[in-house]
């Protein structure tokens, strides 16, 4: 009788708090369905007229030449943030084991920097940047743009990192290097399996990373067969007026593969996001 | 910036070898960039395409831009060679671009008399014109002849209008300078006087704003309006008038039968007219352009004959080649809109304009919002206006930066041999090369990419100027952000009075974070839940949606008239809140808005952390008959806070750098109270004149504060947690 009153209880807070969380979510759904941008003082996030014309309107961009853009600008999307996963992965992994596993010269120093990266506001660093990039001949292209959302996502990705590290037993590595491993070989063949959650989920922070990023991309980036997604969403807010039903649509169609992600990781992320012990 | 951008350079030289020059690119390629979209672009495509046909051999490649980052994105990309040989944008920018040297200056020739010498004037700049006048863009009436029989000839006749309930009168943006510039110029007074200072000065700008204000309290005009609502109220005949440019003609329902007018008189203003700020678009050649000759003529085509004909038919423009309106004289609506812009002010060009507007639509809001009487709120305009246009520092003689960047390096250089020299630290260098081989990639690339950017940004920080033309000036920006501008310390707008904001922002936020992630993770905890996958997935999905696209829609819920917030707040038949004209509202909205954002990152750590206390602590305490109470502050309590506290760190520094949030939501509102360091820094750097030194300046404080904080926190509490 406790146990079911206490339980209840439970479903009443959940589902609150599911409701906070949903309500603005639904509002945005509710613009994007309703084909006039009719504002109206209501409670309910119901759309008026629903229909999906602004679902049409934004897949459907086509170029001058009848090319599908939006297709064009998906894969464009997909592409550079599923490359700046990996490439954040395979900068950050090594980087995150020497901090855990190793003490050398620098560590300190190192761990420091990292960390004071993260409270610098990048609001200074956008021009610089630009120039870097130009003088590496990396602008307007995927592979610049790749670099730099990378080398962003880089810092927290050690952090996360080492702290999954830190939470394997050592033992571990050194039983295969009983075994005759190479302290790399047992990193790749032992340690790395065993830290497959933090690994997924430091994967899925530096893809939102790049995923969501409109500044830089809209700065670098100078045609539209190259533009990123988010790119194309800001072009429905112009200097006058806005296509807001259009930037809806847009906006969720944005929005589902990252929830997608968020669904097929969410084992993961409850075992697999260790803040990872920043400590300074 | 230009020593800065040296100092990168030269870093660069010696991490890159060989800077090659830019890719040479096919001579015929004439790049063009704009920032148009629907029609109008459509319009452009076109007329590109028969331009072709006329010039063989020419391809025009045209991008479209988002406009939000169009001016920043030309500022960095001409430049460097990698821009456009030809651009379109409005007139008033042209005093930044000619001195930033991003234009060319453009000869009017064969053109010269096809377009009228007002507008050649709006594109020159000490004698030289840098643009080609394409089109007008300016405010005019439209006029729902459902509503209302005859166009009205004055603004009282509007107001005068009997209507049923809940259509407006007139749909316009009354907080915006902008939209309300034709009432000002009615009463005779513009944004910016003669010589560029403050205008809306004296009895006459009273008159307006008190008329203004009028407008509002009676109904006359909604509330908070912005542009997408005019629009929405008028396409839906909620609205029987509306002030607005052309491009609102594409949005509106075919069964709507409505007319454009010239903006309407004024009769307090004893029957002065309504004159709109007019914008000329054009054509700029840039100065790096390739094909400068191919650009030129290509301008030219688009501003008269057929170009011209096909930006007004299809692209609705209203243009400027006198010839063409002998064709399209037929066309009423856009005749009407010739008109208006005729009758209209060409908007200063004059560089204190791009700073006017804040001040200004500050002080128009006091007044609507009864917080200020017209008078004290143009007077406090007047001082903020001449706060963000005060003279920069004088030039400092770059000699003692250089020496003591010297001095630095030196210091650097004989600190790292005398450690080499030590043999203990040669021996330690030598046992960490293994570790080295693991972290090198990271170093480099995170030194190039991340550090080398933000320390150029950082250097940027000494020195003064609009734009990208900058002088050194030694430490002047900190004095001068440290002193409050040798104002009130804890004045309007000083550092000290943002940072305390931006203190009591991360702390409220991070502390409802934590209770409101914790309570939900100890809840989701229960071993028999049901439906416990569901409820994960559904709460973690405000982490899942972009920030920038949630953040509007949290803007759209606390609007005053329209917003769902009031809505609920009316079903409990609680009087509609003002959210944005207080203080303490806007910066609740602007929390509220980040904690949805915030609180599942902290639920998913805590939750983590959950599964690693063991399950027989607590039926151990069971046992010993410990409340539920007791049970979660002496068990989970004290075994949650090591995990918890990096993430709470980690939070906290996200948070004090929460720049979407703040400048989406609140924007600053009321009057800049709700400004946060980083959102300042952000307004210094780009909507203020372009100060980037200032905004520098802002980052690094913010650095140092974050820097110095996280170092005491470490040390207070530094033994209990410093390694696990």
């Amino acid at each position: 009788m406790r146990r079911g009153g206490a339980e209840a209880l439970a479903h009443v807070a959940l589902v609150a708090a599911v409701a906070f969380a949903l309500y603005p979510v639904l509002w945005v759904v509710s613009l994007a369905l309703s084909p006039t941008d009719a504002p109206s003082p209501s409670a309910l996030p119901l759309p008026t007229d629903p229909s999906t014309v602004h679902f049409a309107e934004v897949l459907g961009t086509r170029d001058a030449d009848g090319a599908w853009l939006f297709g064009r600008q998906l894969f464009n999307s997909v592409m550079i943030a599923t490359a700046t996963s990996l490439v954040a992965i395979a900068i950050a992994t090594p980087a995150a084991y020497a901090l855990a596993r190793f003490r050398f010269v620098g560590a300190e120093a190192g761990t420091k920097a990292l960390l004071a990266t993260q409270m610098f506001p990048g609001v200074a660093a956008a021009i610089p940047l630009y120039i870097l990039l130009d003088a590496l001949h990396l602008l307007d292209s995927a592979t610049g743009l790749v670099l730099v959302y990378a080398t962003t996502a880089v810092p927290f990705a050690i952090f996360q990192l080492r702290g999954a590290f830190e939470g394997i037993p050592r033992e571990l590595e050194e039983a295969a290097m009983v075994d005759g491993a190479t302290r790399f070989g047992a990193f790749v063949r032992v340690v790395l399996p065993a830290a497959r959650p933090a690994l997924a989920i430091t994967g899925l922070f530096a893809f939102m990373t790049a995923w969501n990023e409109f500044i830089l991309a809209a700065t670098f980036l100078s045609s539209e067969e190259s533009y990123t997604l988010p790119v194309v969403l800001q072009r429905y807010v112009g200097e006058y007026d806005a296509q807001w039903g259009a930037f809806a649509a847009g906006a969720i169609l944005v929005s589902v593969p990252v929830m997608a992600l968020f669904y097929a990781l969410q084992r993961n992320l409850v075992g697999g996001l260790t803040a990872g012990g920043v400590k300074g | 910036m230009r020593r800065g951008v040296t100092i990168g350079l030269a870093l660069l030289a010696l991490l890159v070898p060989g800077l090659a020059s830019s890719l040479a690119c096919a001579q015929d390629e004439l790049r063009v960039w704009h920032a148009y979209r629907g029609r109008e672009e459509a319009a452009l495509v076109e007329a590109a395409r028969a331009f072709e046909a006329s010039a063989p051999g020419v391809h025009v490649v045209l991008v479209a831009q988002p406009f939000g980052a169009y001016a920043s994105k030309l500022g960095s990309a001409i430049p460097t060679g990698n821009g456009p040989d030809l651009f379109i944008d409005t007139h008033d920018r042209v005093a930044a671009y000619q001195r930033a040297g991003l234009v060319a200056s453009v000869a009017s020739g064969p053109l010269e008399a096809r377009i009228a010498p007002e507008h050649w004037g709006a594109f020159r700049v000490a004698g030289e014109v840098y643009g080609v006048p394409l089109s007008l863009k300016g405010a005019a009436l439209y006029v729902n002849l459902d509503r209302v029989a005859a166009p009205p000839e004055t603004l009282e006749d509007i107001e005068a209008l009997r209507l049923p309930d809940g259509v407006f009168p007139l749909a316009m943006e009354a907080e915006s300078a902008y939209w309300t510039a034709p009432l000002f110029a009615a009463y005779g007074r513009g944004l910016l006087d003669d010589e560029g200072g403050w205008g809306l000065t004296g009895e006459p700008a009273e008159r307006a704003l008190t008329h203004l204000a009028r407008l509002v309290e009676r109904g006359v005009v909604p509330e908070e309006s912005t542009g997408a609502l005019v629009g929405q109220l008028f396409s839906d005949g909620r609205a029987a008038t509306a002030i607005s440019g052309p491009w609102l003609a594409a949005e509106l329902p075919e069964a709507l039968r409505w007319q454009v007018v010239p903006l309407p008189r004024v009769e307090g203003a004893g029957g002065a007219p309504m004159r709109p700020y007019v914008t000329v678009e054009g054509a700029y050649v840039s100065a790096e352009a390739r094909a400068p000759e191919a650009a030129l003529r290509f301008a030219r085509y688009l501003a008269t004959g057929p170009g011209a004909l096909l930006r007004a038919r299809r692209g609705r423009q209203v243009v400027t080649d006198r010839e063409a309106w002998s064709s399209l004289g037929s066309d009423g609506f856009l005749a009407r809109f010739r008109e208006a812009a005729e009758g209209g002010v060409i908007t200063p060009t004059h560089e204190n304009m791009s700073v006017v507007y804040v001040p200004a639509d500050r002080a128009i809001r006091k007044v609507m919002r009864g917080t200020a009487s017209p008078a004290e709120a143009l007077a406090e305009g007047a001082h903020r206006f001449e706060d963000l246009t005060r003279p920069l520092p004088d030039p400092v003689d770059p000699s003692w930066g250089v020496a003591a960047l010297g001095a630095l390096s030196l210091l650097l250089v004989v600190w790292m041999t005398a450690r080499l020299r030590d043999p203990e630290m040669r021996v330690a260098i030598r046992r960490s090369m293994p570790a080295y081989r693991y972290v090198a990639h990271a170093a480099l690339a995170v030194g190039l990419l991340v550090i080398l950017p933000l320390a150029v940004g950082g250097a940027t920080s000494f020195f003064a100027g609009r734009g990208t033309d900058m002088h050194f000036v030694g430490l002047a920006n900190y004095v001068d952000i440290l002193t409050a501008r040798g104002g009130d310390l804890l004045g309007h707008g000083s550092f000290w009075l943002t940072l305390l904001v931006t203190v009591l922002w991360t702390v409220l936020n991070v502390a409802l974070h934590v209770v409101i992630g914790v309570s939900l993770a100890l809840v989701l905890h229960r071993p028999y839940l049901r439906l416990k996958g569901v409820y994960r997935v559904l709460l973690i999905l405000p982490w899942a949606v972009p920030n920038y696209v949630t953040a509007l829609a949290w803007k759209g819920m606390f609007h005053r008239q329209f917003g769902a917030v009031n809505a609920i707040l009316g079903g409990f038949g609680i009087e509609p809140v003002s959210w944005f004209s207080h203080w303490a509202t806007a910066f609740g909205a602007n929390v509220a808005t980040n904690v949805w954002l915030g609180f599942p990152f902290m639920m998913v750590v805590t939750l983590g952390a959950l599964t690693a206390i063991p399950k027989d602590l607590y039926e151990a305490a069971a046992v010993d008959g410990a409340t539920a109470w007791q049970r979660f502050w002496k068990i989970t309590a004290p075994l949650l806070a090591p995990s918890l506290a990096p993430a709470v760190a980690m939070g906290s520094v996200w948070t004090f750098n929460m720049f979407n949030v703040v400048f989406l939501v609140s924007g600053g509102e009321p009057d800049g109270g709700t400004e946060i360091l980083v959102s300042e820094a952000y307004r210094w750097a780009f909507t203020r004149g372009n100060q980037y030194g200032y905004g520098a300046a802002y980052a690094v404080l913010i650095f140092v504060i974050l820097a110095i904080t996280t170092r005491l926190t470490a040390r207070l509490t530094g033994p209990s947690e410093a390694r696990r």
